[in-house]
């Protein structure tokens, strides 16, 4: 194993009777990451994350995390912390006493070490000694990773930890696992949201009906995808979309007259089309005011995987 | 795909210690305000209730002791203890240990406290000893409560199940032993509810369970014709047993039954719930628990406990049937009789007769006859005998009427003469208080086979 993976699996396998969960599920995460996984509903995200937290183990495979081989108890190693289906936190405590309690599972010592800070990191300390029965479902997130953090993790594992947030909320979020993964621990994340793990990841892993069907670069993901729809805002638009019709591999997708705002359409491309056309309406005079995915290369291919679900 | 697991051979990682994780469990149980108001009524209530109801005019005379709460306080602290092992401790271990495994399930904290604690064995053992530490937080509060209740209302002399008179000391001392024999089944009522909430998880039924358990026990081990050995195999008996510590001597065949059937179910059912909560799978959280599930890790093997134990009583003891005849039906009311006689004679008329010199006996006979002579019932129907102090070669005969409990248990009811056992005022050291004879409680010993009167 190298020195730099947080987590390596392979041929994962994991089966509840008859269902099988996970079939044969390679990833490698890389240490000091922030790692995306993003897949359909029962696609096999929370088993994945139950095998690296601890909570199961696998039928077939060899997992190591951490550089430990995880065996056959149901114990994760040292460094791994994080949540599976939301935090787990008690209503009659407050904030801080959900903190502490968990914090006197370290020790005597640990019991109050460093909650003021986990508190703040993640913006609630306002809320500190409110009892958690009235939080929520943002703050309750919060203060899960709160509780995360409070183990100085080496491996933090979250299942969808943008649920709820709102855009404070989500800001504070980003930036302890941005602080985080600076420091050199490793992330592994899942959300539905795109936009938050292309906003926060290096690579992702697509895992659909227990497969992994990508892992790599978010880069890699847009090239290997699909024709995506961009958005183009130029300064001439009828102009612009001559030299987009005539350009090869590209089409305008929407009609100009049913659009309100006139200056906006969108064109269907590969990147390399795309590449070609924009030198094309440079060369024509017309200034490319933005060039944006309609929806996001990750979104697209999770979109793809779905629609592939459905179709079989 | 053919790689295996690695084997285990990597440095086990930091595990909790237990004494952590049964803080940790402290500290989530006493922050519900459901057990924080448990354990202040445990501390209050017992105390307030017997200053009350010794205060009222009609005493709970069904309970036992209860229509001794007058003469003494310590009547009123046995109440406390009686009511509660019928009804309050299965209600009370329902409450705690009915919960303590279903609570992390309906709060969705299992994957939580699992990656927290890093191991299966000390959540478990952590959590059933928080859970018995808050039960034991409540039981010397009952205990403690009832007692300040009952010196209160006074601290006067016992009169126990066959008649005779307890000092205060001797009362105190019984009670206490009393209470440590009802800690067996309470230990066997909150392994039942662990198990309950380890097997329907987040379900409510488990926190029920204990509660209908001790009930349904409750109601059968009364309504049904059980033989006494299957009465016994109950843990529910031994919430009744210790009634025998208040005769002389004391009746220790039941008593000792009872917490050694207690500690079989304890043990059986702790057993069952650490496999099952072991083989848990906590990635997945569909599972609410099910019935197929209860029955074959709930029911059968607790079936399987009572029927073994049913079957060691009957080999042990040599019981059979009822437990209930009328050779000890006589023996027990002649005892009682002569008891109370003494003491009738005491506050009526001054005289200091002894129990040797009335020579009492008894006959009974139930339904007249015409049914089989033994068992529970309220148609046993007794005749007693004594030699009248003082007069030569006379005997005198009074009539009770007996309503036989199937644990044992007896109300005996005057039927005359009335200027014996009928409905009259003596002057009681505590004041008036109705004829010592006119109605007594009494017990028989269910295990004894000595059944001559």
């Amino acid at each position: 194993m190298g020195s730099t993976s947080a987590v390596r699996a392979r041929g994962l396998t994991k089966c509840f009777g008859d269902v099988v969960a996970l079939d044969g599920v390679d990833l490698d995460v890389v240490a000091g990451q922030i790692h995306g996984v993003v897949g359909p509903n029962g696609a096999g995200k929370t088993t994945l994350f139950g095998l690296l937290l601890g909570l199961a183990v696998a039928d077939r495979g060899t997992l190591e995390v951490l550089g430990t081989p995880v065996g056959r108890s149901l114990t994760a190693p040292d460094g791994v912390a994080g949540f599976v289906d939301g935090p787990g936190l008690y209503p009659s405590l407050t904030a801080r006493g959900n903190l502490a309690a968990l914090a006197s599972l370290r020790g005597p010592g640990a019991r109050t070490a460093g909650i003021d800070d986990v508190l703040e990191q993640v913006g609630l300390t306002d809320v500190a000694d409110d009892k958690v029965r009235g939080f929520s479902l943002g703050m309750r997130q919060r203060l899960g990773l709160a509780a995360a953090l409070l183990t100085k993790p080496r491996l933090l594992v979250l299942d969808e930890p943008s649920n709820g947030l709102d855009p404070a909320g989500k800001k504070h979020v980003h930036g302890v696992l941005t602080q985080l993964a600076a420091d050199g621990a490793t992330v592994v994340l899942s959300s539905h949201r795109m936009d938050d793990l292309e906003a926060l990841c290096s690579e992702v892993t697509i895992v659909a009906t227990g497969r992994v069907v990508f892992s790599g670069p978010l880069g890699k993901l847009a090239e290997a995808s699909r024709e995506l729809d961009y958005r183009l805002v130029t300064s001439d638009p009828e102009a612009a979309r001559l030299v987009a019709a005539d350009t090869d591999g590209v089409r305008v997708v929407d009609d100009a007259g049913t659009r309100p705002d006139r200056e906006v359409f969108v064109v269907r491309a590969l990147l390399p089309a795309l590449d070609e056309l924009v030198p094309r309406l440079v060369g024509a005079g017309i200034a490319v005011r933005e060039l944006t995915p309609v929806v996001s290369p990750l979104e697209s291919a999770f979109l793809a995987i779905t629609e592939q679900q459905e179709s079989s | 795909m053919t790689a295996t697991i690695a084997p285990s051979d990597a440095p086990a990682p930091h595990r909790v210690p237990v004494a952590r994780g049964y803080r940790f469990e402290l500290v989530k149980l006493l922050a519900q305000w459901r057990v924080r108001l448990l354990i202040v009524a445990c501390w209050i209530g017992p105390a307030l209730a017997v200053i009350v109801v010794s205060g009222q005019g009609t005493l709970p005379a069904d309970t036992l002791f209860g229509r001794e709460m007058r003469a003494t306080g310590w009547a009123g602290a046995l109440v406390v203890l009686s009511f509660a092992g019928s009804w309050f401790f299965p209600l009370l271990t329902s409450v705690i240990a009915g919960d303590v495994f279903s609570a992390e399930d309906r709060l969705g904290t299992w994957r939580h406290l699992v990656v927290a604690v890093r191991s299966l064995r000390r959540i478990f053992v952590a959590k059933a000893m928080a859970s018995f530490t808050v039960l034991l937080m409540c039981l010397p509060g009952l205990a403690v409560s009832g007692i300040v209740g009952g010196l209160v209302v006074g601290s006067r002399p016992l009169t126990g199940l066959d008649g005779h008179l307890l000092s205060p000391a001797d009362a105190a001392g019984n009670l206490l032993l009393a209470w440590l024999c009802v800690l067996a089944p309470i230990l066997a009522f909150a392994a039942i509810g662990l198990l309950a909430s380890v097997i329907f998880e987040r379900s409510p039924i488990g926190l029920l369970l204990p509660a209908f358990g001790g009930l349904g026990m409750q109601l059968a081990s009364q309504v049904l014709p059980m033989p006494v050995a299957v009465r016994l195999a109950l843990p529910s008996f031994a919430f009744l047993s210790w009634n025998g510590l208040f005769t002389s001597p004391p009746m220790l065949g039941p008593i000792l039954t009872g917490i050694a059937v207690s500690l079989a179910w304890a043990v059986t059912a702790t057993a069952l719930a650490y496999a099952l909560f072991m083989r848990r799978d906590f990635t997945s959280l569909a599972n609410d628990g099910s019935m197929r599930r209860a029955i074959t890790f709930g029911i059968l093997p607790l079936l399987g406990v009572w029927v073994l134990s049913a079957g060691v009583v009957a080999a042990a003891t040599g019981a059979t049937g009822s437990g209930i005849d009328a050779g000890k039906l006589q023996r027990s009311l002649a005892t009682s009789f002569a008891h109370l006689y003494r003491v009738q004679s005491q506050e009526v008329s001054h005289l200091n007769v002894t129990e040797a010199q009335l020579r009492t006996t008894a006959s009974c006979t139930k339904g007249a006859g015409l049914v089989a002579q033994e068992g529970p019932g309220n148609d046993w129907r007794c005749y007693v005998y004594w030699h009248l102090p003082g007069v030569n070669d006379a005997t005198g005969q009074a009539i009770y009427q007996l309503d036989v409990n199937a644990n044992g248990r007896y109300v005996a009811d005057g039927d005359g003469p009335n200027e014996v056992n009928g409905y009259f005022v003596v002057h009681a050291p505590y004041g008036d208080a109705p004829n010592p004879l006119w109605q007594f409680d009494g017990l028989v010993d269910l295990l004894s086979t000595t059944s001559k009167g």
